[in-house]
């Protein structure tokens, strides 16, 4: 296959897949009954760019399914099928069935015909009995276009655009499916007549069944400078009138409609866009990132100007001051671009929710917010697998079975809020549940019972509850092939931790439970704080510091040689970096150096270090691939001045004092 | 005698299914495959309509509209553009430059046919 071939198929796997999740959502929207047009025209033209793409590149498998899926979403459409539970769960199992034929076309991997033929048998059975389905309700409410009212009011200057009206009406009457054209023509100007002024204005009436679009189509090349157009549709109830078009022949039909339709959708912004390979945005932000050290590199001359009294420093300063500002912005507009919004991650969560909670005999509502909070689409792609496992939790364990709902004196409807918001330099996503709380009797029995703890051992309401991290655990009393095995929270954490994030979890019995999730912002670039300790420097990610004292000598306390300090009235344990580092030439007096009190996920700690530098953006530079994993630093930075500094991670530091 | 046409595009199996439906229709067609080589066959010979593509390498389109515009033997002369997008943007663009109309790739020989009696 040529390799333009392959770039098409490409881009249409990828489109299709945006449209199987467009689908998937409008589907699980759309309301029983009679159906709402808008939301069916989405689903369907999802279905159809499958199905023009699917024969043009060759993906054989997808075009008869993808044909029944046309038909039965164009009878909706149309009106002449109304919407059932079963056929919308067919409709959902077939984007499965669809999702899982264009995965393998992906990985080149052969295709389960016997799923798609058996899913094409279940659409063609809806189709088939389709005669019960067909309301006298809704056929009364489309009524029949039997033909069209056409005006054309041509501007004087008209013949200047160079189209021939006659032309068009002669086009308008080889149109398939109109019968009888009936031309009027009339003068359209009160003023002297003129030769080169178009004087005429024509009145048409058209016969047919003939689709809006087709007559609108004749006329798309005027526009209402040139032109006025209005095309009404003539029905069997003539009292049923609709202007449908005005002004310009190619306007959409009637908005007013639209608008009524989808009002009842989840309004979603389209922007135009254009699609760039991750790779050139990377490029980008690799570039920006070289950029940000020159200009740190730059920005010390402007303090070497004033200490050279030099006559020109101010200049200087003030257009190192420019450079730094333009490329701190477009450092932010590159990141943007790697930013999404979190809808992505969250739209496959209504229907997991739909799915598991039929499954489980539950009512669940599900609320989302903020999904337009944008994420680093690094950040999105690893999220959505850890997302889905708490939600799935929060649906089998969390929310109580509508009657022990009722007896608890809850309403019967559990609900699950999915949120995302920023706080400080973090994205922080909440799932909160108003189900039963984690039974901490349970998870400590749990325990037990697998040695995790001993009987009889003395934790903390918050070891107990950290305890369902542990790889292993799941306190089910059956396990349901809807939630964990017990494979599941340790996974989630750890996925987050990857993604330099923390997650939480808040409970209280018989009212839900809350799971916090923190992200940084963006994976490439960090504000940090700069630390000395001995000749070496070290980076604070700035988010993470709380504040930093020049430590008391009687706040300072040893307990079996770990050192703890006083915060007011909070003692912090302590971690050297010197020690942690093994650098001999680092200060080792407590009181001679300072202590960042830093908070990292709900733990707080003093950092020991010798001395505080300057606060500056650095890029985030992977230790890992270039050097090898060390225990404590997250990554390397290069500095203005040339050297490597090291990233400090936190949560192994952290680790260090457990 | 039969109308001549120039039909503009970088793609040579779009180009000649163009010209072939045009000849079948009984018109005179000559090809150009970018804006610089219409323009200089503009430049030789009088058409009494320019079919041409967008997106071209060397001169695209637009530009290739404007400057035919430009030129007094070509103020009056139906141009129509081919365009992949039937995005307004474009079709707005178009109209700028002094196209007469467009048609939105993909087409059928039919479509086109009906299209081009419009303005022939």
């Amino acid at each position: 296959m040529d390799e333009l071939m392959l770039v098409f198929r490409q881009t249409y796997l990828e489109e299709s897949f945006e449209g199987l999740a467009a689908m998937e959502s409008n589907l699980l929207t759309l309301p029983e009954g009679t159906p709402n047009t808008e939301v069916v025209n989405t689903i369907f033209r999802a279905a159809h760019s499958m199905k023009g793409g699917a024969g043009t590149f060759g993906f054989a498998e997808l075009i008869h399914l993808t044909h029944i899926l046309e038909t039965l979403l164009d009878e909706m459409r149309s009106g002449k099928r109304n919407v059932t539970t079963e056929n919308r769960e067919t409709l959902l199992e077939s984007v499965d069935v669809l999702r899982i034929i264009l995965t393998a076309y992906q990985n080149a991997e052969p295709i389960e015909m016997t799923r798609v033929k058996s899913m094409e048998v279940k659409l063609e059975a809806i189709l088939g009995g389709s005669a019960a389905d067909i309301t006298a309700a809704a056929a009364a409410e489309k009524p029949e276009i039997i033909g069209y009212d056409i005006h054309l009011s041509p501007s004087d200057d008209y013949f200047e655009s160079g189209i021939d009206l006659i032309k068009l009406l002669h086009e308008l009457g080889r149109t398939k499916g109109i019968k009888n054209t009936i031309i009027n023509t009339r003068l359209n100007s009160d003023k002297a007549l003129q030769i080169e002024h178009c004087v005429l204005a024509f009145d048409v009436q058209v016969e047919g069944s003939v689709e809006l679009e087709q007559i609108q189509e004749v006329f798309e090349w005027l526009d209402s400078d040139n032109c006025h157009v209005s095309i009404t549709p003539i029905t069997l109830q003539a009292t049923a009138k609709e202007v449908v078009s005005s002004g310009t022949a190619g306007a959409s039909s009637s908005e007013a409609s639209k608008t009524a339709a989808t009002a009842t959708a989840a309004p979603q912004q389209q922007e135009s866009s254009i699609r760039v390979s991750i790779s050139k945005i990377d490029q980008m932000v690799d570039m920006v990132g070289e950029l940000v050290i020159a200009q740190s590199m730059l920005s010390r001359f402007g303090a070497l100007a004033d200490q050279l009294n030099a006559t020109w420093a101010d200049e200087l300063k003030e257009g190192l001051l420019d450079i730094e500002r333009h490329t701190r912005a477009m450092q932010e507009s590159v990141m943007s671009i790697r930013m999404m919004p979190i809808s992505f991650a969250f739209n496959r969560m209504p229907r997991i929710v739909h799915d598991v909670s039929g499954k489980l005999e539950k009512e669940i509502e599900l609320v989302m917010e903020g999904e337009n909070t944008e994420v680093d689409k690094t950040v999105l792609e690893k999220l959505t697998d850890p997302l889905v496992h708490i939600i799935r939790n929060s649906v089998d364990h969390g929310i109580e079975k509508p009657d022990v709902r009722e007896a608890n004196g809850k309403p019967r409807k559990g609900t699950v809020r999915l949120s995302a918001f920023h706080a400080g330099g973090n994205i922080v996503i909440q799932i909160k549940d108003n189900g039963a709380g984690i039974r901490l009797d349970k998870v400590r029995q749990k325990a037990i019972d697998v040695g995790v703890l001993l009987e009889g051992q003395v934790v903390s309401e918050k070891e107990i509850i950290d305890l369902i991290f542990h790889a292993g655990f799941s306190t089910a009393d059956v396990v349901t092939d809807v939630s964990g095995r017990g494979v599941g929270m340790d996974v989630v954490r750890r996925n987050i931790r990857e993604l330099g994030g923390t997650i939480e979890v808040q409970t209280e019995q018989g009212k839900g439970s809350v799971f916090t999730i923190r992200l940084p912002l963006t994976l490439a670039i960090l504000d940090g704080q700069l630390a000395k300790v001995g000749d070496e420097t070290y980076i604070f990610p700035l988010a993470s510091i709380v504040e930093s004292v020049l430590p008391a000598p009687d706040h300072i306390k040893s307990v079996k040689g770990n050192y703890l300090y006083r915060l007011r009235d909070v003692y912090i344990p302590i971690v050297r970096l010197n020690e942690f580092f093994n650098r001999p030439n680092g200060k080792t007096e407590l009181t001679a150096g300072l202590l960042v009190v830093v908070e990292n996920g709900d733990k707080r700690f003093g950092v020991f270090v010798d001395t505080l530098e300057s606060q500056q953006q650095v890029v985030i530079k992977s230790l890992d691939t270039n050097y090898r994993k060390v225990n404590g630093i997250s990554g390397a930075t290069i500095m203005g001045d040339g050297r490597v500094a090291m990233i400090l991670d936190l949560t192994e530091l952290s680790q260090e004092i457990d | 005698m039969a109308k001549k046409i120039l039909a503009v595009d970088d793609s040579k199996s779009m180009r000649q299914m163009v010209a072939m439906t045009l000849k079948s229709a009984g018109f005179d067609v000559t090809e150009a495959e970018d804006g610089v080589d219409a323009l200089s066959k503009a430049n030789s010979a009088q058409f009494d309509l320019v079919l041409t593509d967008i997106n071209m390498p060397n001169m695209g389109g637009i530009e290739l509209t404007s400057k035919l515009r430009a030129m007094g033997s070509y103020a009056l002369t139906p141009i129509i553009c081919l365009t992949t997008e039937s995005s307004d943007d474009m079709k707005g663009k178009g109209k700028a430059a002094g196209a007469t109309g467009w048609i939105v790739k993909p087409f059928s020989p039919e479509k086109l046919l009906a299209t081009i009696n419009r303005v022939l």
